[in-house]
Parts: structure tokens; C-alpha cells; sequence
């Protein structure tokens, strides 16, 4: 049976990369939650994992048996999208504590559950190599 | 977290919070310093936050930074009262503009906001431990 190691992890990998970048976004909005004039931030997380799961590296490959690199970075382009605010403030913040804590926290939790689908995966292969 | 950027963030919000906290307990402290000229009076000192952005995702960490502190104008208090011993020749005493049901509102807020980065670390903390101990 042809078995592609770099496959085995499915889209879990790039999601634990979009989620961590996410989980920076917010924090950031936190931190800047009493800063005149900060607007917050954040992703659009369906469109960065897209872009995440059909990036490569700039190196480019090309032979079919040049390895494909991993390039952790590739993010760079995502776009932040702005937040509209529910009440804005009239020194210029958009940040509202209480939903950005709210989403940190879920988002926390999605990273939690992508490690656990993680997990599973790489016991699973543990199992298969051991042959237990 | 596939970086410590996340760290670095919360902890340059928890130390700008940790400066409007010093400035606002330097502002209670010298509420009632009185003085007899408007120039040697205590006036109320507030931090000035500006966002330290990153150029673009993945870019420069970001944060929060403490642009500098800056003296309240509001107009100092004067009180008539000519037996005090730092009255000046007309009898008038000098106090502070500082405001101490607004510095404790300040107070309030910045704890707050402390607290809410230490989450985030913990949280980040949290997740990166378990990160590590992926397939255990």
C-alpha cells in the first residue's frame, strides 16, 4: 500500500499553523484593548487555511524528485481584516475585551482539538510500526 | 504557537499596564501634596499607549508600547487658607488636578487588563506544553 507520510497528518497541520497565527492576532487586540485609535484584528480563518493547504515554500521544484519544503512562514500574505465594531469608542478603539477574550478562548480550544486529532494520528501510525 | 511572538505581545501589554498602574498610584499618593506656587505643584501623569503593528502577518512582533507620560493641564486647585504654613503671600494653598474617583476607575481598568494578558499567556502556555507532548 504507497503511503505518504507528509499526507498522513491531513489538513490538521496547516490548521494548527492558522490557528496559532490567529491566537497572535487576538492576543494583540488584548494587549492593545486600551490604546487610542487601535482597530482590531482578525482572520478569515477559511480563507488562511486555504492559502496554508495549497502553500509551498519560494524554493522552486524543478524535478519531480526535488523534495517540497516546509515553509512555516508562508503565511505572509494572509490578509488581517479589520472588526466592525459594535460600539466604538470615541478615542478610536475598536477593541471589545469581552468578545476578543471569547474568541481567544475558542480558538484555544480548536488548536486544542486539532493536537488531539494530531494525537490520535500519531499513535495510530506508533501502532502500525510497532505492529502491536 | 509556533512561536514565542505570543509571549511577547501579552507581556508588552502587561508591562504598559503595569506603567498606567504606577502612574496611577503615583497620582493617589500625591492627591493632597499641597504646595505654595502653581509651578512646584503635583500634576497628574497619564501613560500615552500607541500599537506597535506588525507590517503584515508573520511580520515584526507587535504589541503595545508606552509612548511617553504626559502632565494633565487640567487647572490645579487653589483653596483659600491662610494659616497653613505653605500658604503663599496671599494665603492661597496649592493641590494637585489630580482626580482620585477617576485614578481608581484608571486602577480598575489596568488590573483588569493585566489580568486578561496573564490568561493569555497561561492559555499559550498551556497549549505549547501539550504541543510538545504531541504523540506521548
Amino acid at each position: 500500500m504507497p503511503f505518504n507520510l507528509s499526507s498522513a497528518f491531513g489538513i490538521h497541520e496547516q490548521a494548527l499553523l492558522v490557528r496559532a497565527k490567529r491566537a497572535e492576532v487576538l492576543a494583540q487586540n488584548l494587549a492593545n484593548a486600551d490604546t487610542p485609535g487601535y482597530k482590531a484584528q482578525d482572520i478569515d480563518f477559511a480563507a488562511a487555511l486555504s492559502q496554508a493547504s495549497s502553500m509551498n515554500d519560494g524554493l522552486a521544484a524543478t524535478h519531480a524528485t526535488h523534495i517540497k519544503g516546509f515553509n512555516e512562514t508562508g503565511m505572509e500574505g494572509v490578509m488581517l481584516q479589520y472588526r466592525m465594531p459594535l460600539q466604538p469608542s470615541i478615542d478610536g478603539n475598536t477593541v471589545d475585551s469581552h468578545l476578543e477574550k471569547a474568541r481567544f478562548t475558542e480558538n484555544a480550544i480548536q488548536y486544542e482539538t486539532s493536537l488531539t486529532f494530531l494525537d490520535g494520528k500519531i499513535k495510530s501510525l506508533l501502532r502500525a510500526i510497532r505492529g502491536e | 504557537m509556533a512561536s514565542f511572538n505570543i509571549f511577547e505581545i501579552a507581556g508588552s501589554g502587561m508591562s504598559a499596564q503595569m506603567i498606567r498602574l504606577n502612574t496611577t498610584a503615583s497620582n493617589i499618593a500625591n492627591a493632597e501634596s499641597i504646595s505654595s506656587s502653581t509651578e512646584q505643584t503635583y500634576r497628574a501623569r497619564h501613560p500615552v499607549f500607541s500599537a506597535v503593528l506588525a507590517d503584515q502577518m508573520g511580520g515584526a512582533t507587535a504589541g503595545v508600547r508606552v509612548d511617553g507620560i504626559v502632565e494633565s493641564q487640567a487647572a490645579l486647585r487653589k483653596e483659600y487658607n491662610p494659616d497653613h504654613p505653605m500658604a503663599d503671600e496671599d494665603g492661597y494653598i496649592h493641590m494637585p488636578n489630580v482626580n482620585v474617583i477617576e485614578e481608581m476607575a484608571n486602577m480598575i481598568s489596568a488590573s483588569r487588563a493585566y489580568q486578561t494578558n496573564i490568561e493569555v499567556i497561561n492559555t499559550a502556555k498551556q497549549l505549547m506544553l501539550r504541543t510538545l507532548n504531541l504523540g506521548q
